[in-house]
């Protein structure tokens, strides 16, 4: 069941981080600790990911970087400069997309993104041509005029980020960027972050759907409350799970006691329970599904649902807290 | 898709702070230019209506305040001041206020300008700013109603000094008033706004009559000091009609200054206990 971390995961300092916490950490009124002792190194031109449920102080930590969040102790440096002690400057370099639409709702689409440059000094032509462009390229030419309040969920997303990076600023921080996206506007969204990242944009991401995370980021730091528990590539990641496939098993019963049951399974390397499943990792896929189901009926049990894959993001998250993502 | 491979170079923070000051400000007037109608409207419904019915419809069917003949000539002056005084004040609540509950509420819209390279106390005087340009506006507006719609003559005797000097200071007052309403209500609040301060503040702002003829009251003369209206109104009050009692004008720059130093703080103080943690 839950794994306790046996260390602290290796954060070791990147040469040339362009975003840097040291022993980061924020208590809030009722001294709840949402970031506890963070230490994190992100190297220019990565995408990195937060990946945490909710309330595992990601939005937070995003927030002290940006400045937005005062650290309760410890150090928030982008640029190599500390955020506390030089907001400004600080400011001028990054762009910030948050969860909810904080577009001008007293402003058209294309004067978010005009008033925007002229907020970061642009001149007025300059920001003029920059909103126009930003607009073409992100496909939302059609909807210049539009106001805020007429876009779609996805649209107020891409005009989000078209906003966030009018000011050229050398790292984007997007606090869960696709959370009550449809699918498919997280697919555009998805797509329009590899382009930004393949013309070197840093990004820092925040998430809490694994796929998001395993799709774009290099690196991933996994968090719960308030704390790094592993930090690596999603393969690495899912490598440390030590199993190369994972069953859920739903069925009737204590489900602790048909966990401990599918222990002893063959080939597996531990079990789970979570989410009103069972979940087995195991070492070799061949024919393993009736075989489990053999295993668990023999033990008097009745299986109600089955299903195979291959260890996710998820998986590192179970195997680390006991939890999944959605709890 | 390309990103330019120009990125941001860090410019001094001060040009940095004063660019993004004044491309707040540029916003804000964009957004009055484009709602120019609903900016009427909102200015001149009340005084329009105040002004009519006190010094058109009462001198005419020979009723109310004043009386007729030189009473009526009186009072229809006397109001010239006040209704400008509440003009600042209705701004700062309709320019500042008001979207600023809404700015801070639900939507986070203030979330792009906080996150722009100027201090978030520039953010909170920028607003204070933009309200007094608005109030400033809206004086000029409902100046011509309450001279010209009166059925009895209005005498104006305008001191430039003084109220060259008051307009700034009063419109900036009421732009504090409504940074620190707007600062500290919920959307939900706003209603209550209404009725525990702007109905008070502006029946016993010394707009419908002389701070200084409340002699036969005194507690309530001495109670309304704590109103900044009163102070907005005298000073309007000696700059254009000074042959009506009013406060020593060392009092009015006093009163108003202090005022505008106590709104400020407090409002500024709001905005950064609602944009940062």
């Amino acid at each position: 069941m839950a794994v306790e971390t046996a260390e602290a995961p290796a954060s070791r300092p990147i040469e040339n981080a362009v975003i840097q916490t040291r022993a980061l950490t924020k208590v809030f009124a009722g001294s709840i600790r949402a970031v506890d002792g963070l230490d994190l190194s992100v190297s220019e031109g990565e995408i990195f990911g937060l990946l945490g449920p909710n309330g595992a102080g990601k939005t937070t930590t995003v927030g002290m970087l940006t400045t937005r969040v005062l650290p309760t102790s410890g150090d928030a440096l982008v640029a190599g400069m500390n955020v506390v002690e030089n907001p400004n400057a600080a400011k001028q370099l990054i762009g910030v997309v948050s969860q909810s639409n904080t577009l001008d709702r007293s402003l058209s689409v294309w004067d978010n993104l005009y008033f925007h440059g002229r907020y970061f000094g642009m001149s007025a032509p300059d920001a003029r041509g920059r909103a126009s462009e930003l607009l073409e390229r992100f496909r939302l030419s059609d909807r210049a005029a539009a106001e805020i309040d007429a876009l779609s969920g996805g649209m107020a997303q891409r005009v989000m980020l078209a906003r966030s990076i009018v000011h050229r600023p050398r790292i984007l921080f997007l606090d869960e960027p696709t959370a009550g996206l449809d699918p498919q506007s997280r697919l555009a969204l998805w797509d329009v972050l590899s382009e930004l990242h393949s013309a070197g944009q840093t990004i820092l991401l925040t998430t809490h759907y694994m796929e998001e995370a395993e799709q774009l980021c290099h690196r991933v730091a996994i968090m719960d409350h308030g704390k790094l528990l592993a930090l690596d590539s999603p393969t690495r990641l899912k490598e440390s799970v030590g199993a190369d496939t994972e069953v859920r098993v739903a069925a009737d019963g204590d489900l602790e006691k048909l966990a401990d049951c599918l222990r002893s399974f063959e080939g597996a390397t531990h079990t789970a329970v979570v989410d009103e499943s069972v979940r087995v990792y195991l070492r070799g896929s061949a024919g393993v599904l009736p075989r489990v189901v053999d295993h668990a009926e023999g033990a008097g049990f009745t299986v109600k649902d089955l299903s195979l894959s291959e260890p996710t993001l998820e998986s590192v998250f179970i195997n680390l807290t006991g939890r999944d993502l959605r709890e | 898709m390309s990103v330019s491979t120009r990125l941001a170079e860090i410019r001094p923070a001060r040009s940095a702070s004063i660019d993004a000051f004044w491309g707040m400000l540029l916003r804000d007037l964009t957004v009055l230019r484009r709602s120019m109608g609903a900016f009427v409207v909102r200015t001149i419904a009340q005084p329009l209506m105040f002004v009519f019915v006190f010094t058109y419809v009462f001198p005419k069917i020979g009723q109310g305040v004043g009386g007729q003949g030189a009473g009526a000539t009186a009072f229809s002056s006397l109001l010239v001041p006040g209704v400008v005084a509440i003009a600042c004040v209705f701004q700062g609540i309709q320019a500042v206020a008001l979207p600023l509950v809404q700015e801070f509420g639900y939507t986070r819209e203030i979330e792009d300008r906080v996150m722009a390279p100027l201090p978030v106390w520039g953010v909170a005087i920028e607003k204070i700013t933009s309200g007094a340009l608005q109030g400033a506006l809206a004086s000029v507006v409902v100046f011509p109603l309450a001279t010209f719609i009166p059925a009895t003559p209005v005498r104006l005797d305008i001191n430039w000094l003084e109220l060259l000097t008051f307009l700034p200071l009063a419109t900036a007052v009421g732009a504090a008033l409504g940074l620190a309403i707007g600062t500290r209500a919920e959307p939900r609040q706003v209603p209550l706004v209404f009725s525990i301060i702007v109905i008070p503040v502006t029946f016993l702002g010394a707009t419908y009559y002389p701070w200084a003829q409340l002699d036969p009251i005194p507690w309530l003369k001495w109670a309304v000091l704590l109103n900044p209206l009163v102070y907005m109104s005298e000073g309007f009050r000696t700059a254009l009609t000074p042959q009506f009692p009013h406060m020593p004008v060392a009092a009015i720059y006093l009163g108003m200054a202090g005022f505008l130093v106590f709104l400020g703080w407090l409002g500024i103080a709001g905005f950064k206990k609602r944009v940062l943690s």
